[in-house]
């Protein structure tokens, strides 16, 4: 096999773990819980530029700017359900498309405001890996190392403790979840956090890879939308093969064509298995 | 009745009369306000009965690209080109809505699929950079003043163009209003199952407003292309444009025949405002405003400035449909 092929292939599942990564929080607030944040990618965004501030501008160390970046991003997701999500909760799924379209509009511009369209880098690089002849990105193998290990975790959560069954509950049905005596603003609250988190945990990994601008949502929040669709939605394992699915085929098309021409690819598959399997690859 | 028509005539005197009065600058305004006017109404004929799109942008850059590039290309005249283009778009609408009607893809999974489908046509664009330019965008080749190229370096024969593409909007959106296929529509838009249970062609009736809309639509962007002789595939293409489609339609009230047109006023003088205001420095400052504007009229007033004044005069009119 040419090796520059083997090369975009391995790539390819490396982008696989970055997309897989951004998904996690994605799927938990769009798969399981119902509520359409169309601008996640953009609280990516913000989380990268807190952790460019914090550690490239005030020279905080990297683990606490880290930290204090996923908390902060945690925290913003409360905030988007508390004052966009929780006043339209009843009312249909695209209305909350709609009101967080907004929220994409006024990160992206308020950005743009602050930070300028420049392009920031943390200047931190990790090393590059070689194994015979083939490079891979010590960066790029910690995100698909913590997008596994996030996706078990975040599967076992669900499914084995009590707030995790108590959310997969509330997304059959919101009203009868009330006589069950769960508290479903605290169910909500918790999984925006938790959402949040994620997101956060997202752009620390994105910001050793990526210099941040204000419209680096724009490059991946439509993909990981349709990752999170592919996958099933809610189902953290099909998510994990429809990143898989994507990426090797914006590697690979890259290869051959150009990225622009696999990401059309990309997304014409999208469009049209949104036609032929709606449930995503794995189904319910 | 007649007052209305009596205030429509007063409207279009005005507007006939408008650019022998104004200054260039406010001349450009007006002509973007119009043809934006034109193409958040197209928008709204979908998005009135519940078909929320992202990807108008898709129908805007085939209407916009299609006939530059014949022309820079082929030499073919616009008048060619712009039809070519709108067919396209149609074609394109009825290749994405077919399925997605039969198929009863919906609401937000609706807004996914054209979302990815603006992608498609953005990212063709970009790959295309040997023809297209890519992401530097493109210039129509200029001759100069000529009826056979839609050249005019005179302000003033673009604003009789947008003025006659708005006219058509509006009389479309009236067709459409008047006919029997909106109260169908609005059936489907209320209760999909219902609707097809009395006998309503649900995949038929959408398509059609679909196909409608997708044509209009690339008309809008044919015509800013030529008007200002540059495209850019994020400005034509782009997920902003869809969302700027998206909250000017809202703003305006995407249920009234006017609402989006009022919401094109509205976001180009708030844009320009602002930009007066505030001077080149702030980029961004009027899209950072629309963004919060946009979440609150989506959670407080979903039916648009035009949709609140209207119920506002009418307390005890009729019911107003709920999401």
């Amino acid at each position: 096999m040419d090796i520059f092929l083997f090369e975009a292939a391995i790539n390819g599942l490396l982008l696989a773990g970055v997309l897989a990564l951004l998904t996690l929080g994605l799927n938990l607030i769009f798969g399981v819980i119902d509520v359409v944040w169309i601008a996640y990618a953009d609280l990516v965004m913000c989380g990268m530029y807190a952790v460019y501030w914090l550690f490239a501008v005030f020279g905080w160390p990297l683990p606490l700017a880290f930290a204090v970046s996923v908390v902060g991003v945690a925290v913003l997701g409360v905030f988007v359900h508390l004052l966009i999500i929780a006043p339209i909760l009843g009312s249909a799924p695209i209305n909350q498309l709609l009101a967080t379209g907004g929220l994409l509009y006024f990160l992206q511009s308020f950005a743009t405001l602050l930070f300028t369209t420049d392009f920031r880098n943390i200047g931190v690089r990790l090393p590059v890996l070689e194994i015979g002849g083939i490079y891979i990105s010590y960066s790029r193998l910690l995100a698909f190392g913590v997008a596994l290990a996030g996706a078990t975790a975040l599967y076992l959560f669900l499914k084995r403790t009590y707030i995790g069954t108590a959310i997969r509950a509330i997304a059959q049905d919101r009203e009868i979840i009330g006589l069950m005596g769960v508290d479903q603003r605290r169910i909500y609250l918790i999984t925006s956090a938790i959402g949040g988190a994620l997101a956060g945990l997202g752009a620390c990994l994105l910001a050793l890879q990526y210099d941040v601008h204000p419209f680096i949502g724009n490059t991946f929040g439509p993909l990981i939308f349709m990752v999170c669709v592919l996958g099933g939605l809610g189902n953290m394992i099909g998510g994990f093969i429809a990143a898989f699915i994507i990426s090797q085929i914006i590697a690979i098309g890259g290869y051959y064509f150009s990225t622009e021409l696999s990401y059309v690819l990309a997304f014409t598959l999208f469009i049209v298995l949104m036609f032929v399997r709606p449930q995503g690859i794995i189904g319910r | 009745m007649t007052e209305t028509r009596i205030a429509a005539l007063v409207g279009l005197g005005i507007l006939l009369a408008l650019p022998f009065i104004t200054p260039a600058y406010f001349l450009h305004l007006l002509i973007q306000i119009l043809l934006w006017g034109f193409i958040y109404t197209a928008w709204s004929m979908m998005g009135r009965f519940g078909l929320v799109s992202l990807g108008h942008g898709a129908f805007m850059g085939i209407g916009a690209y299609v006939p530059a590039l014949l022309w820079n290309y082929f030499d073919v005249t616009p008048w060619l080109g712009i039809p070519l283009g709108i067919v396209l778009s149609a074609l394109l609408g009825f290749i994405i809505g077919y399925p997605c009607f039969r198929l009863k893809v919906v609401g937000h999974y609706f807004a996914l699929v054209t979302l990815a489908l603006s992608q498609v046509v953005l990212l063709s664009i970009v790959a295309a950079r040997d023809i297209t330019g890519g992401s530097l965008g493109m210039t129509p080749r200029s001759i100069g003043h000529s009826w056979y190229a839609l050249q005019f370096p005179d302000k003033g024969y673009f604003y009789a163009i947008a003025l006659v593409v708005w006219l058509i909007g509006l009389a479309v959106w009236r067709w459409i209003d008047r006919g029997i296929g909106r109260e169908a529509l609005e059936a489907v838009s209320d209760d999909e199952d219902a609707a097809a249970a009395i006998g309503i062609d649900v995949t038929r009736e959408k398509l059609r407003v679909t196909i409608i809309s997708a044509a209009l639509t690339a008309l809008g962007g044919a015509v800013f292309g030529q008007y200002l002789m540059y495209l850019n595939p994020e400005t034509v293409s782009g997920i902003g444009v869809s969302l700027q489609i998206v909250f000017a339609a809202i703003a305006g009230g995407m249920y009234a025949m006017l609402g989006p047109s009022v919401g094109a006023l509205l976001t180009i003088a708030l844009t320009e405002g602002l930009r007066v205001w505030f001077g080149a420095n702030f980029v961004g400052a009027a899209n950072t405003i629309y963004g919060i504007l946009l979440i609150l009229f989506v959670v407080f007033m979903p039916r648009g400035i035009l949709g609140w004044v209207e119920a506002a005069r009418r307390p005890r009119g009729r019911a107003i449909a709920s999401t």
